[in-house]
């Protein structure tokens, strides 16, 4: 595993911090702060799970609880709608959603600097409603990062150490560990605005994690980083979780970020949590018409549907043709729905004798060649982006633009949605 | 291969860069800016020419004037002569008496000796009189012997003090005006002590104005910081309300709010109007606020406060308040936090607006005039009457060149410590 020369610092210590945690922890509790279970920089079993169906690994303790939680600031209109949330201690949970979705709302009312409206939120059984952040013990890391630049990166990461009048000794060896971790050992004594916004994004990380809480928030942490530049640093994120076992709530409005590295994502919109589960269901299963479209691509067929049997629905589509479908989310005989289904998931030119294909007739209205696939327009049902890919695969279809071709799709890898209609242009697209 | 050659010729044997027909890189790219420059250079040529005759030519007036001592050399040239290779210590003879009475005649004619009497009192009181008395007597005299005869008029001129005094003039310039803005001056031997006691104005007065400039830095950022913290966290509408209140006064005549605090603050004023209502003090023992140092320190710190507010707000608004926050989730409490991330932030507006105050109240001069009484006179009221009652624009001179050299030494420690860098005026 990568993670584990990247990382040498936490391997061998861990008698030393053992001995060190107690007298830690008493002054923690001395000082009132909320610090349940003590979560050392301790070497972290690696996972021998399957990356894609990570439930073993859920802790499903209610670490960090919403209970009915409501928001509003100006009295007039919810920004977070009823929300009951359960965090389970180790994972690694991530909000996803639109911006205005309530997603960032939630996560500073978890880090206190937002109050709740209405309901509680729970961290390790107990309300912290009342508790003022700093005695939350919750690490953060913002989104422009808050490096403070009056101080040295050093400076910056002892600062959680000093308020908590931990040994001076003590401090210089957790931030030397921390700025090891980080890979930023020879950066201490730089001052934020002499780093890379790489560099200044793993500080802010180690600063999160440097007083070893249990929580560490992360409110679009990645979002001021080039594309390259981001997607080492989830790697490098999920990693550090990983290691430190420590439980994380992430907030992004990017749907890459998110399946790559949460656990678990709850998807907002218009403050409500849409769809709550694994990378993996959310993107094969999703129960809601703005699951299915603000993650990943998807084409939307609206239609009617006109028998459900077996959990399938006979949806008649715009323009006559019959199409099979699960039934996920439809309202029942003779209601309007959307069939929701991934452009990769559609069969070109399908041998019908399989039985169980809905197959409709398409015109092609435009190809791009993208390498690996290529993506090909289609008109299909009244609808004329109807996307579909063709792997660049040995032997795959020819087809050329105004072409007709006949489609198809197992009734399995076709859901049949609520007809919630969404403008997707402004808020799927950011 | 024309690339190729382009790129030899760039990097000559010299080691010069140069353009690809030859020219030095640099000389090429003066030329290309020449004519933007020009362009810069005219558009500013107006406030150039304003600045230079409003500003630097009466500055540099003042610097000569404050070291300018001609009335002695000028008038008196004959005495001088005379009086080289004079012991100094014994009274002059006959010939420098002689050439005395010619310049007093001289001087009478034209009605130049009472200039040299009149610089002459700043050093020696008395002086004055003396020439003009001689001046009169001496021009109905025709023959001497001239010795007796200055004698006969006056017996301070058997007083070698005052040719000690004209001798000491023998030069154009003197750094007297100079001396006597620190309180010194020259003794009979020539050598520079302390005035007398009761004599002494200008230190304690530079100190008094120095005390009062700081008081009132300290007082603005006192008053200041909140209201800036204010403007720069609230919610727009409300900042704005309160920038419209502290530019309120900006557009107020100065004159109008400095006497709104005599309004207040005089012994039968507002305030003291509503202790006495309220019980607070009885009708014999109101308080005197106004007409001295009181009066002073209260309405120029009400009118320097925006000059601490902008800056502190212009720097205020640039610290997001992510960074409080994550003071706050690090385990900082409220007051940790603001000491030790907030305030550090600050540091550079609250230097701005505290130079700012400080340079302003240093020369400050209506608001004293009018609200300070005899207390509470400053540096810049002294200057103005040696500049209009006393016409010792010499002395007027010295003091303010002292005063601007003391501004120019605290603005250059300041960038020495602090910086200009950071140094953010609104």
């Amino acid at each position: 595993m990568r993670a584990g020369g990247r990382f040498p610092v936490f391997r061998s210590p861990a008698k030393k911090e053992a001995r060190r945690v107690p007298r830690l922890l008493s002054s923690f509790r001395q000082r009132g702060g909320i610090v349940p279970k003590f979560a050392n920089f301790r070497e972290k079993t690696p996972l021998a799970s399957n990356p894609l169906f990570p439930y073993n690994r859920v802790a499903m303790e209610h670490f960090v609880k919403f209970q009915n939680v409501q928001k509003s600031y100006d009295g007039e209109t919810l920004v977070v709608k009823n929300l009951n949330l359960s965090i389970g201690k180790g994972e690694f949970l991530t909000m996803l959603g639109p911006s205005g979705s309530g997603k960032t709302t939630c996560l500073m009312m978890l880090a206190g600097f937002e109050t709740t409206t209405h309901g509680e939120i729970l961290l390790g059984g107990k309300s912290i409603n009342n508790v003022p952040p700093h005695e939350r013990g919750i690490g953060m890391v913002f989104q422009n990062y808050a490096l403070f630049p009056h101080m040295s990166v050093a400076e910056n990461l002892a600062f959680p150490l000093e308020v908590r009048k931990i040994p001076r000794d003590d401090i210089r060896q957790k931030v030397q560990q921390a700025l090891d971790m980080v890979e930023l050992s020879e950066f201490g004594a730089r001052r934020p605005a002499q780093l890379s916004g790489g560099q200044q994004q793993r500080v802010a990380v180690a600063r999160a994690l440097v007083f070893e809480p249990d929580l560490v928030l992360m409110d679009e942490p990645l979002g001021a980083l080039d594309k390259k530049l981001r997607e080492q640093m989830q790697y490098e994120i999920k990693h550090i979780h990983e290691r430190l076992g420590v439980t994380v709530v992430y907030v992004t409005h990017d749907q890459s970020e998110a399946l790559t590295m949460s656990d678990r994502i709850a998807v907002f919109n218009d403050g409500v949590i849409q769809q709550l589960s694994t990378p993996v269901e959310l993107y094969e299963k999703p129960t809601t018409t703005f699951v299915s479209q603000f993650i990943g691509e998807n084409n939307s067929l609206q239609g009617r549907v006109r028998e459900v049997s077996n959990g399938i629905a006979t949806v008649e589509l715009h323009g006559g043709t019959i199409a099979r479908a699960q039934a996920v989310n439809v309202q029942g005989e003779n209601t309007d729905t959307i069939l929701s289904i991934r452009p990769e998931r559609i069969i070109v030119d399908p041998d019908v004798s399989g039985g169980e294909l809905s197959v409709l007739e398409g015109q092609i209205e435009e190809l791009i060649y993208l390498g690996d696939h290529i993506r090909t327009r289609m008109k299909v049902a009244d609808r004329d982006d109807f996307v579909v890919k063709i792997p660049n695969v040995h032997g795959h279809k020819i087809l050329g633009s105004g072409q007709k071709v006949s489609i198809g799709w197992l009734t399995e890898d076709c859901r049949a949605l609520d007809c919630n209609v969404i403008d997707m242009e402004g808020k799927a697209r950011q | 291969m024309a690339i190729t050659g382009n790129i030899d010729k760039s990097n000559g044997d010299d080691g010069v860069m140069r353009t690809a027909d030859g020219t030095p890189l640099k000389l090429s790219l003066q030329r290309a800016q020449r004519r933007q420059k020009q362009r810069t250079f005219f558009l500013v040529v107006p406030l150039l020419v304003f600045i230079l005759f409003s500003f630097v030519f009466p500055i540099l007036n003042m610097l000569t004037r404050s070291v300018e001592d001609p009335q002695v050399v000028s008038y008196m040239s004959n005495t001088l002569d005379a009086l080289e290779g004079w012991d100094g210590e014994s009274l002059p003879g006959e010939p420098v008496f002689e050439a005395m009475a010619q310049d007093f005649k001289i001087g009478r004619e034209n009605k130049t000796i009472g200039r040299v009497g009149k610089r002459l009192n700043y050093e020696k009181s008395g002086m004055r009189g003396l020439f003009n008395k001689t001046a009169r007597r001496i021009d109905k005299i025709e023959t001497g012997p001239w010795k007796q005869t200055f004698l006969d008029i006056d017996k301070k001129w058997g007083n070698v003090e005052t040719f000690t005094v004209i001798q000491r003039h023998d030069s154009a310039y003197s750094i007297s005006y100079y001396l006597s803005a620190l309180d010194l001056k020259h003794n009979e031997q020539n050598e520079i002590v302390r005035q007398a006691e009761e004599r002494r104005i200008y230190v304690s007065l530079f100190l008094r104005t120095f005390g009062v400039s700081l008081v009132i830095a300290v007082l603005t950022l006192l008053l200041g910081f909140p209201i800036a913290y204010l403007m720069a966290n609230l919610p727009l509408r409300y900042s704005n309300l309160l920038m419209i209140l502290v530019l309120l006064p900006f557009w107020t005549s100065l004159l109008v709010r400095t006497t709104s605090w005599i309004v207040l603050l005089q012994s039968q004023g507002v305030i003291n109007d509503i202790f006495v209502a309220v019980g607070i003090i009885d009708e014999e023992e109101r308080i005197q606020m106004i007409f001295n140092m009181t009066g002073t320190i209260v309405a120029m710190t009400h009118i320097l406060l925006p000059f601490m507010v902008l800056p502190l707000y212009s720097v205020m608004r640039t610290i997001p308040p992510s960074y409080m926050r994550a003071a706050r989730s690090l385990g900082a409490n409220q007051f940790v936090a603001f000491v030790r991330i907030y305030l550090p932030q600050t540091v550079p507006g609250i230097s701005a607006g505290a130079i700012l105050v400080f340079i302003l109240a240093i020369g400050y001069y209506i608001t004293p005039a009018l609200v300070g009484g005899e207390t509470g006179q400053l540096i810049s009221n002294i200057i103005a009457y040696h500049m209009q009652r006393s016409l010792n624009w010499g002395l007027a001179g010295a003091l303010g060149s002292i005063l601007l050299l003391s501004v120019l030494v605290l603005f250059g420690l300041y960038s020495r410590f602090i910086g200009l860098r950071g140094l953010k005026f609104g």
